[in-house]
């Protein structure tokens, strides 16, 4: 990401912003987004906002129990009119057990995506991490499905603003089969997304950076850019497979993947 | 309802337009009465022609079977042609569009091969699965002899459900072996990912394409046989195509196909 480096936000301009969209994120409210009233702030100062509202949550006493890819295929990117993926990261409450309720009131106005994840057994440290590192460092890989949540009004952001806001994440559902990757065909691996019944959406794994892994090879380049890792063991969503649905309170949806089973849940 | 002079006009017609490389004027706008059954006996009337030129029918074809393409021609019902031997290429043949198409669009999809005959109506997914031999990877080329592909689902099932050419992997899978409502499917042009997609596209899957064309023939007394070649619908959008083009397809579980346009 070409960018002016450093920071133009100040260190309490960034703690206020973090309190700002991590606001409205627990009490479930939109915002406009943080770049209408900060237009000279930088990527570091969005990636130091999404760090600060990390920081405020593990000083609560939640654990960060994964990261996750955004905005890593290039449809997605055009929908949304930015350049670049993004990563955000996962809380302990952010998780919904497969099969189980989400509830629509804690959210604004959610979307669920259809995705992957891998979960690692060797660390992966950037710059220079690519597809060959990522699968010799998998343990194994099985489906997600996120939901995620723009705190931003309509869904409408700019690259900074949706980094800030820990890439709009707010839950997610894991579950079916894990599998080792030498037995995954993961490039063409296909997803049939249902709602209620219906097939909404279909993709495969290649619309994601063109692979699957590829998404967890750029966490790790990115991460690495800040001097952080991803250590042995962490749980990683490789970013939407499908185009994101919009799903109202009431909806059941089922996920099928090819070779890995399914993921269902339910909006109350 | 069209006369019998009415129907074998339009076939006629449809037969040199394809010979000619030259459009037709949409027959839902010349006979606003036009049935699907008509549409279908146009349709017989020039692959009758196209025997009669020395064509052999090799396989039937179902289309318009995803949201995608139902939604990019404005036609929400599949449609039904006929396959013939000339349409047919093989992995790694150049396919020459630019002598034999007028507005070629290419399509990813997976080609059934049967081994025993399938008659409708009545006929499930359940006989579909039995009923082949083996699955493979397959890019259609369709082609449209009405202009500027204006077509209504009258107007594509009378010009043969729009067939052009097609051409099949050099892999075939025995279908016990893959889901085929699930597989994904990945397509390439000129080294770019254009689309991405998965078997439930069509019509929840190709499975019950098959068994919708077997039922839908059926009805006109035609059986779906043994060794032919069944083309079950696009699982991506259209993809325009022109000469000097290269596109590959690949479907997990099954295989790839990849076609050079000339």
């Amino acid at each position: 990401m070409a960018d002016v480096k450093g920071n133009k936000l100040t260190q309490s301009q960034i703690e206020e912003l973090a309190i700002h969209l991590e606001n409205a994120e627990l009490e479930a409210y939109e915002v406009t987004k943080i770049t209408d009233d900060f237009p000279d702030m930088t990527y570091d100062d969005a990636f130091d906002i999404q760090w600060e509202i990390r920081r405020r949550k593990e000083a609560r006493g939640n654990k960060i129990v994964g990261m996750k890819m955004g905005l890593t295929s290039w449809a997605k990117m055009s929908q949304m009119g930015v350049e670049h993926p993004c990563y955000g990261f996962l809380a302990d409450y952010f998780s919904v057990p497969e099969g189980g309720d989400i509830k629509h009131d804690e959210l604004i106005h959610p979307k669920i995506e259809a995705e992957l994840a891998f979960v690692t057994k060797a660390p992966l440290k950037g710059p220079g991490v690519h597809i060959g590192d990522v699968l010799r460092a998998t343990d194994f890989v099985m489906p997600a499905v996120e939901v995620i949540d723009s705190r931003y009004k309509d869904f409408k952001f700019d690259l900074k603003s949706v980094i800030a806001d820990n890439s709009s994440s707010t839950r997610f559902v894991t579950g079916g089969r894990m599998a080792d990757v030498a037995d995954l065909d993961l490039k063409n691996l296909g997803v049939v997304m249902e709602i209620n019944g219906e097939v909404v959406e279909v993709g495969a794994g290649a619309a994601v950076l063109g692979h699957p892994a590829a998404s967890v090879a750029m966490l790790a380049n990115m991460l690495g850019e800040r001097g952080e890792e991803l250590p042995a063991g962490s749980f990683v969503m490789i970013g939407a497979i499908t185009a994101a649905v919009q799903v109202n309170k009431g909806d059941s949806f089922c996920v099928r993947y090819q070779d890995l089973g399914t993921i269902s849940g339910k909006f109350v | 309802m069209m006369n019998k002079e009415q129907i074998i006009q339009c076939g006629d017609e449809l037969f040199e337009a394809m010979c000619n490389r030259s459009t037709l004027r949409p027959f839902t706008e010349r006979y606003e009465d036009i049935t699907i059954e008509d549409a279908y006996h146009i349709s017989l009337r020039m692959v009758e022609r196209r025997v009669a030129a020395g064509e052999r029918i090799i396989g039937k074809k179902i289309g318009v079977t995803s949201k995608a393409v139902q939604n990019m021609l404005n036609v929400h019902q599949p449609d039904f042609g006929f396959l013939t031997d000339r349409m047919a290429f093989s992995e790694g043949q150049e396919m020459p569009i630019s002598e034999q198409l007028m507005q070629p669009k290419a399509e990813g999809e997976i080609a059934f091969i049967l081994k025993k005959d399938l008659m409708g109506p009545g006929v499930t997914n359940a006989d579909v699965l039995a009923a082949t031999d083996c699955v493979i990877p397959c890019f259609e080329v369709v082609d449209s002899r009405i202009e500027n592909w204006q077509i209504k689902i009258e107007d594509t099932v009378a010009d043969n459900a729009s067939c052009g050419l097609f051409i099949l992997g050099d892999k075939a899978v025995d279908p016990r072996k893959v889901d085929l409502a699930t597989c994904g499917m990945v397509v390439e042009k000129n080294g770019s990912i254009i689309s991405t997609g998965a078997g439930a596209a069509a019509l929840g899957s190709p499975v019950n394409c098959v068994a919708w064309l077997a039922n839908t023939l059926g009805q006109f007394g035609i059986p779906l046989k043994a060794g032919e070649v069944i083309l079950s619908g696009s699982l991506v959008p259209l993809e325009p195509v022109q000469a000097g083009d290269y596109m590959s397809v690949s479907i997990g579980g099954i295989g790839s196909a990849s076609v050079k346009f000339v």
